[in-house]
């Protein structure tokens, strides 16, 4: 009698404990900030009783986390576009999409297509588009409405009010608006040699414009609102966020063209849900779960039909950045091939050495 | 160490020695252990890593490129000299700073007061550094709480930008230093019996020279460690230099993050942390022998 109560009692205890391990899905998503907004996680887990576990990254660092587990720790990650395929090829660090698993039809067409042609390894697709935008330039159109392309942040008109980072896409955008194509010597390294260490001259006779190389959105943004800086190179969403407290401060797209970039879905080689992943991927993509995601991030989607839903305030902004002449200038990032990063960070390092006087 | 050599003179030997090294094994052995799996085993890997070169994707080769860089490279240097300076200098400016506030509480303050002191030493490290670093920040900015006080007070007509200099930077490494300075000093200059200066003042010395023939030999032990903590932790230091130190300043540990994190550059990076390891040693072995102290006197 005893006996088989303590079995039944054992069995159910069990019964339970399986039923709680089979509720406790998850998905270890490592994003952008913004990018899987509280709200969105919520619906999700009603929907298909998935948890969601969200860190927050950039994309150095989510190839560099990727990398010391060898693909490990997280289901679903959101790298740039143009980082996946050289990545993949150093450190294999990613798993090929099986795109029959993904909604081709949420997505913008064109987006889609020029996403997978950008990160195609060996025949094989890694990614797919999420969520995309620019970086030109933050301006206080009141004081600095002579800035017109990045070369004009080191005129003395704006002495000492100027900031933007040490990193890659700097030197990009400087190289654009001094005339040259560094895109265009992608492949060819002593072209791009070339071109980086002119950039480099340009970064350095302009130091002691520069009040500070900002590193996190978060301290530009206080420097713009202090009115300590008034001309940056930044997102736009950096912009538009300073244009709701402000409103002489805005994006303002370049005249050598804004850099675009397209942020992904990729699986890391070691992911452990799947199929979670994929279903993550389908309901972010549905209009309105990414109209969301943009109120939340400021950010556009390669969903298609999300800007009936996006806010009228944010499509303003964007319309009054980006007049359609404009929006046809976009840079977007090819993919980096290896060794040029190295060129780049010799560069940075020597700017950041130099001394400004 | 010491234990064992007592054992050894004493008149058990036969008997003591094996238990004392099997109990004194396991004791140590979560130290052995913390030591192997957390500090020599990825010094190893470091080593390993840093010792080869890439030659294109999943392609290695043995080389000592990335040491040779190093030295060829006159950035890298340049970044090692000027934070190896700065730090020695910061080093120096905590020890004059620390040395009249540890001798006040060792010496001057007794009972509840010399308590309350040393808790004030304390209580600004119950906050993380970066939030101490973020209160200067707050403090030295342009639109910040100093530029603001002298406007006030009528001494400058515009804002006055502190912050991004490298007066600013030292402050900041100074500030953050101070506690792991005052600690040794109070605890050495404890030990010095009142009764030597005393004597001392009899015997007709005066305060400069009791401060250079009693005080400061007492204390040496004291000032050696304080400073040796001081320079490895500021050499060592990534978030006062990067917050406070502004467009000029690189130090050399930001050039190791920037070669693992934002250039995958791992090889380097791991090159550049085991010559930070030994050129660091190297500076603190040369400060040891210049100031006649011994690594065992330190720590005592």
């Amino acid at each position: 009698m005893t006996t088989t109560k303590a079995i039944l009692g054992l069995t159910a205890i069990a019964g339970v404990a399986f039923a709680g391990q089979a509720q406790a899905e998850e998905l270890r998503l490592l994003t952008w900030g913004g990018y899987a907004p509280e709200s969105v996680i919520e619906q999700f887990k009603a929907e298909t009783g998935i948890d969601v576990k969200v860190t927050k990254s950039n994309n150095e660092d989510m190839i560099s986390k990727l990398r010391a587990t060898g693909g490990g720790g997280f289901d679903l990650a959101q790298p740039s576009q143009d980082r996946i395929s050289a990545a993949q090829a150093e450190h294999r660090i990613y798993k090929a999409m099986d795109l029959s698993q993904i909604d081709g039809n949420q997505f913008i067409g064109s987006m889609l297509e020029a996403t997978k042609g950008n990160t195609t390894y060996k025949g094989d697709v890694y990614g797919v588009p999420h969520v995309w935008g620019t970086s030109g330039l933050v301006l206080n159109t009141a004081t600095a409405s002579s800035v017109k392309d990045y070369t004009d942040l080191c005129n003395d008109a704006v002495a000492g009010k100027v900031s933007y980072r040490l990193k890659r896409p700097t030197l990009i955008g400087f190289a654009f608006s001094m005339g040259l194509d560094p895109f265009a010597a992608y492949d060819d390294k002593a072209k791009y040699q070339e071109i980086m260490g002119k950039v480099e001259e340009k970064l350095i006779s302009c130091k002691p414009n520069v009040k500070t190389y900002w590193e996190g959105g978060d301290s530009l943004l206080n420097l713009v609102r202090s009115g300590e800086v008034v001309a940056a190179m930044a997102w736009d969403t950096g912009g538009w966020k300073l244009n709701n407290d402000n409103a002489d401060v805005t994006f303002v797209a370049p005249k050598s063209g804004a850099l675009g970039w397209i942020d992904t879905f990729v699986l890391p080689k070691k992911t452990k849900n799947e199929a979670g992943a994929y279903k993550w991927i389908n309901f972010v993509m549905r209009p309105e779960i990414a109209a969301q995601i943009t109120a939340a991030a400021g950010n556009f989607t390669a969903s298609k039909g999300a800007d009936q839903f996006a806010e009228d305030k944010l499509k303003a902004q964007f319309q009054a950045s980006f007049p359609q002449a404009d929006l046809d200038n976009i840079k977007w990032y090819p993919t980096v091939p290896p060794g040029l990063e190295t060129i780049e960070g010799k560069v940075l390092d020597r700017v950041k050495a130099a001394s400004s006087n | 160490m010491s234990s064992a050599e007592i054992a050894v003179s004493g008149t058990e030997q036969r008997s003591v020695i094996p238990t004392l090294k099997l109990g004194t094994f396991l004791l140590m052995l979560p130290l052995l252990l913390w030591l192997l799996l957390l500090i020599i085993l990825p010094h190893v890997d470091l080593l390993i890593v840093s010792l080869r070169e890439v030659l294109g994707y999943r392609e290695y080769a043995f080389s000592l490129q990335n040491y040779a860089e190093f030295f060829t490279e006159p950035l890298y240097w340049n970044t090692f000299v000027r934070t190896a300076v700065m730090s020695i200098l910061a080093t120096i400016i905590t020890l004059i700073v620390g040395f009249p506030v540890s001798y006040y509480i060792a010496k001057v303050m007794k009972g509840r007061k010399r308590n309350l002191l040393f808790i004030m030493c304390l209580i600004p490290f119950w906050v993380s550094e970066l939030v101490r670093t973020f209160g200067w920040m707050i403090l030295l900015r342009e639109s910040g709480v100093l530029s603001s006080f002298i406007q006030w007070i009528g001494l400058v007509d515009g804002p006055v930008e502190f912050l991004y200099t490298d007066a600013t930077l030292m402050v900041g490494l100074v500030y953050t230093s101070m506690l792991f300075m005052v600690v040794p000093l109070v605890s050495v200059l404890d030990t010095l019996d009142d009764s030597l200066i005393e004597a001392a003042y009899d015997l007709g010395g005066n305060t400069v020279s009791i401060l250079r023939e009693i005080v400061i030999p007492h204390a040496m032990p004291g000032i050696a460690s304080g400073c040796i903590v001081v320079f490895m932790l500021t050499l060592g230091n990534y978030l006062t230099p990067t917050l406070l130190g502004g467009k000029d300043s690189l130090w050399f540990t930001e050039q190791i993050y920037n070669q693992f994190i934002t250039r995958f550059n791992w090889e380097s990076g791991s090159a550049f942390g085991f010559l930070l390891l030994f050129l660091s040693s190297a500076i603190v072995f040369v400060g040891l022998k210049l100031s006649r102290q011994t690594l065992a006197d330190t720590v005592k």
